[in-house]
């Protein structure tokens, strides 16, 4: 069975791939989009599916990594790579810090310290006008240098936002594999014995808080790398990247795509922002229209797009013979 | 700066803003003591309380006494509307896990904020103070509006009424047995759902008590909800979940907080308030005057 599986991802892959040579700008644009935050929503799921940790403050993490990277390659002119290998830094220096208090609280008092310490990086990035630019951001962060694609075979011909692409699937691409090694790594396991039944886990030895806090940790790391890359895709950095209906939105794309698979958050990112740019052409009340799907969601497929795919097939399978 | 009447003078505005957060936390904490779901929603039932007061003064006629009416109108409506969200959609969600309880109400959030808007519009609204109130007294060198003594007075009548209820009927009884044991009350053969239902329904027509009484002080925007749930969730946190007279502490330090957060470094005093509140939690998850949860 698993010898004749299909290689999904390989396929996806490959396809995106080539999204920069279909010569349209919105499909790019969108396309980049998706794959940054498909990148910040997995991030999530380390917590939430894999560890069962409610965070509500994962967009600290994102907006702290946004800004060490802006602050790195705009204000002291450091090329991209450096700022690239800041941002996770930065991230998960804070999600050290504030998750050594955090996973010492449980259910709803961990996701109130996270919202609060997301509150305290948004309140710092608002106000710390010197370094953070305060209210107006810092707009127009540099594009990495990417000169060196002309040379190549057909990239020369490609417009600046599509190189981009390039490089952001790329690393992001560099991302996924960790996160999959990591989930499906001893280490992971450990997290979903956690997850299944955490008084359990403590009785036989785990020292759950490490845990709890090493996934904090990666969470917040990965979170940083996509928020980096959304910086410099968004043309600037601003405080709202870490305001807390940014995490609450990056949780609405992991219960979307669902959060009890690996690949769940990415096809919920795809499906929200698919569905925002297709909606907000024809109203601006999107936010009603996402409240609307969150309910449906929430009362029809609580186990999001992948659960309710994953039901219909098993029930499938099953009248499958009879037939 | 060490003008003493400086000084009054922030501490009077500290105070009023926090009898005007105690408004609309207590019900957040009510809520949260008896349902054990905190409300995102409570921050838009606030600014649904606000948006519907200036309607009936429109309606009633600005400037006059009728403004109490409105008031009262709007609290009303927006309990109704709390009653038919948690009968409807709500209590289907009660056994299950606090992340979808929470991003319900975050649903709630989304929808009534585009309803606030569809509705409204976008522009500034205002509501005139009603005549009664209008003028101010002097106090130690300070001006203080009629109508933020009224609110100052407010406050404290409200959390002693909510504690004679809680503490001396039998209704209160009802309300703490079912957030100390659910299962033991419907056992008992009490009708928990509709506690339950009660419960909300106060919860909310105090949220939307808050947002009609603020209208003549502030600007009806949108955005307000999303604004005052932050602050809302920092004095309960602080005060401890479920407790009334901790809802009351906390708001107070938070007000002060905010008002003299200003004096010590400004620009950064909502920093503080976050602060505070990361503090109290990393020290004594449960709030100052709270109860940890079994």
């Amino acid at each position: 069975m698993s010898a004749r599986r299909i290689p999904w991802v390989l396929i996806v892959f490959l396809v995106i791939v080539w999204i920069p040579w279909l010569g349209s700008r919105y499909y790019t644009f969108l396309a980049t989009d998706i794959v940054i935050l498909a990148l910040f929503a997995t991030s999530l799921n380390l917590l939430l599916g894999s560890t069962g940790l409610v965070s509500f403050g994962h967009a600290a993490y994102f907006g702290i990594g946004a800004y060490a990277c802006a602050i790195l390659t705009k204000t002291h002119g450091l090329p991209f790579l450096a700022g690239l290998a800041a941002a996770p830094l930065a991230a998960a220096s804070f999600a050290a810090f504030f998750g050594f208090f955090c996973v010492r609280l449980t259910r709803i008092y961990f996701a109130m310290l996270t919202l609060a310490f997301a509150q305290i990086v948004w309140a710092i990035c608002l106000k710390w006008n010197s370094v953070t630019g305060g209210e107006q951001g810092m707009p127009s962060v540099p594009y990495p240098d990417m000169d060196w694609m002309a040379a190549l075979p057909l990239l020369g011909a490609l417009r600046v936002g599509e190189k981009y692409y390039l490089v952001v699937l790329v690393v992001v691409a560099l991302c996924f594999a960790l996160l999959h090694m990591i989930v499906h790594s001893p280490f992971g396991r450990m997290l979903t014995v956690i997850r299944e039944n955490r008084e359990r886990a403590q009785f036989i030895g785990i020292d759950v808080r490490r845990y709890e806090l090493a996934a904090f940790v990666l969470a917040g790391a990965f979170a940083g790398v996509a928020g980096a890359l959304f910086g410099i895709f968004n043309r600037g950095v601003f405080p709202d990247l870490a305001y807390w209906s940014k995490s609450a939105e990056v949780l609405i794309m992991t219960l979307l795509g669902g959060m009890g698979h690996f690949w769940g958050p990415a096809i919920g990112a795809a499906t929200l922002l698919f569905l925002h740019q297709l909606i907000t052409a024809y109203t601006q009340f999107w936010p009603f229209i996402l409240g609307t799907i969150l309910i449906v969601l929430l009362f029809v497929f609580p186990g999001g797009i992948v659960g309710a795919i994953h039901a219909f097939w098993t029930r499938f399978r099953k009248r499958g013979p009879r037939a | 700066m060490t003008d003493p009447s400086f000084l009054f003078g922030q501490f009077v505005s500290g105070l009023t803003t926090a009898m005007f957060l105690f408004l609309i936390a207590s019900g957040l904490s009510l809520i949260f003591g008896v349902l054990r779901v905190l409300n995102f929603a409570h921050g838009s039932f606030y600014m649904v309380g606000a948006y519907s007061a200036w309607q009936m003064v429109q309606w009633l006629g600005p400037r006059t006494e009728s403004f109490w009416l409105a008031v009262l109108g709007a609290a009303c409506a927006v309990a109704l509307m709390g009653v038919a969200i948690e009968r409807l959609l709500l209590r289907h969600l009660y056994g299950r896990e606090e992340l979808y309880q929470l991003l319900f109400t975050y649903a709630v959030v989304l929808v009534l904020g585009d309803f606030a808007k569809y509705t409204w519009g976008t522009q500034q609204l205002s509501v005139p103070r009603p005549p009664s109130l209008e003028g101010a007294v002097q106090l130690f060198g300070v001006q203080i509006p009629y109508y933020s003594l009224f609110i100052m007075l407010l406050g404290p009548l409200i959390a002693l009424g909510f504690w004679l209820v809680l503490s001396r009927t039998s209704a209160g009884r009802m309300i703490r047995a079912a957030a100390l044991d659910r299962e033991m009350l419907t056992a008992l053969g009490a009708n928990t759902g509709w506690i339950y239902a009660g419960m909300f329904a106060v919860g909310s027509f105090f949220a939307g008590l808050g947002g009609a009484l603020v209208t003549p002080v502030r600007a009806i925007v949108p955005g307000m909800d999303v604004e005052i749930i932050v602050e809302a969730f920092i004095v309960v946190v602080i005060g401890g979940l479920g407790s009334l007279w901790g809802t009351l502490l906390g708001a107070l330090i938070f007000g002060q907080v905010l008002a003299f957060g200003i004096l010590v470094f400004p620009g950064f005093s909502i920093f503080a308030a976050f602060g505070l509140m990361a503090a109290v939690l990393i020290l004594r998850p449960w709030g100052l005057l709270g109860k940890p949860l079994k």
